[in-house]
């Protein structure tokens, strides 16, 4: 332990990973909310839910877990290979993540595209004629859990951003994992969500 | 153990853990596609707890993490369920 304190090397690995679970809990919390929300509108109109949600694609639901679970293996690799020295192969996992992240949200673009084109969106004139009271909460739901799941994605995006950039710099590195491990645990956030969110909207039909 | 040194996972044990989640994953897709009524809910929920368990005791490192972690984790699991339970109470007592 040196002696010597540089106030721009403070590196703090326990204070940062309560920081990150801290932010995580006001997450879960969020979307525990919403949950909720569901839950009990599901059960005061379980049939226009059932309805709904017949709208809804499993098998594009199904790829779209199974690209974010694989991605969330491929972070977690990325930590052990930076703890093992392997750079390259951190940044190698970390691209890989990243493009995945990539191929969920253009997924979410043509499965909400469709939805679009068939007239079901907020506030579509289509959905207030034809639909009943309980397959617009639905769909209202679908899209603002989806869509804030979504704006994580992003929001992982520009943190699995930085982290690849500190890792090719090197300031990110065996030593001071902590951007990384927090990406990661952001990341997996991001996936445990998708976990619930899956079932609920596309398979309870 | 101590605050410096890291614990260091290996590839094998992440690969065996998304095997899981992907087999829980088509379990739970297979059990709605057959009409089990309300047992439909609580199954895939279950399944979808299991994941969820596996996501945050492999990937998100809780087994190697320090027991107050895990414990702050266990406790906003427990809030959310106690709120959970609270709203349903008043709804179905209504």
């Amino acid at each position: 332990m040196s002696q010597v304190i540089h106030h721009d090397e403070h590196y703090d690995p326990e204070g940062s990973k309560i920081g990150m679970w801290l932010f995580i809990f006001t997450e879960l919390l969020l979307f525990g909310g919403l949950f909720i929300v569901y839950s009990v509108y599901r059960y005061m109109n379980p049939d226009a839910f059932h309805l709904a949600a017949e709208e809804l694609n499993t098998t594009v639901g199904a790829l779209n877990t199974v690209i974010l679970l694989i991605s969330s293996m491929t972070i977690a690799m990325s930590t052990t290979a930076l703890q093992k020295k392997q750079k390259a192969t951190t940044i190698v996992l970390l691209e890989i993540t990243f493009m995945l992240a990539l191929i969920f949200l253009v997924n979410k673009y043509f499965e909400w595209g469709v939805k679009f084109d068939h007239g079901i969106f907020p506030g579509s004139e289509f959905m207030k004629a034809e639909m009943s009271q309980g397959e617009v909460l639905f769909f209202g739901l679908y899209f603002v859990m989806t869509g804030l799941h979504a704006l994580h994605i992003i929001a992982g995006l520009v943190i699995m951003g930085f982290a690849l950039a500190r890792v090719q710099k090197g300031t990110v590195h065996a030593d001071r994992p902590s951007l990384l491990e927090n990406a990661g645990l952001y990341w997996h956030l991001v996936d445990l969500i998708w976990i619930f969110l899956f079932p609920l909207f596309y398979l309870i039909t | 153990m101590e605050n410096e040194k890291h614990h260091i996972v290996p590839y094998r044990i992440y690969a065996i853990i998304l095997l899981l989640l992907l087999l829980l994953t088509f379990l739970s897709i297979a059990i709605t596609n057959i009409e089990l009524g309300a047992f439909t809910v609580a199954g895939a929920l279950l399944l979808a707890s299991i994941k969820s368990s596996l996501v945050l005791v492999y990937f998100m490192h809780l087994k190697f993490d320090k027991a107050y972690i895990q414990i702050m984790v266990g406790l906003v699991i427990l809030l959310f369920i106690a709120v959970v339970l609270v709203t349903f109470f008043d709804y179905y007592f209504r």
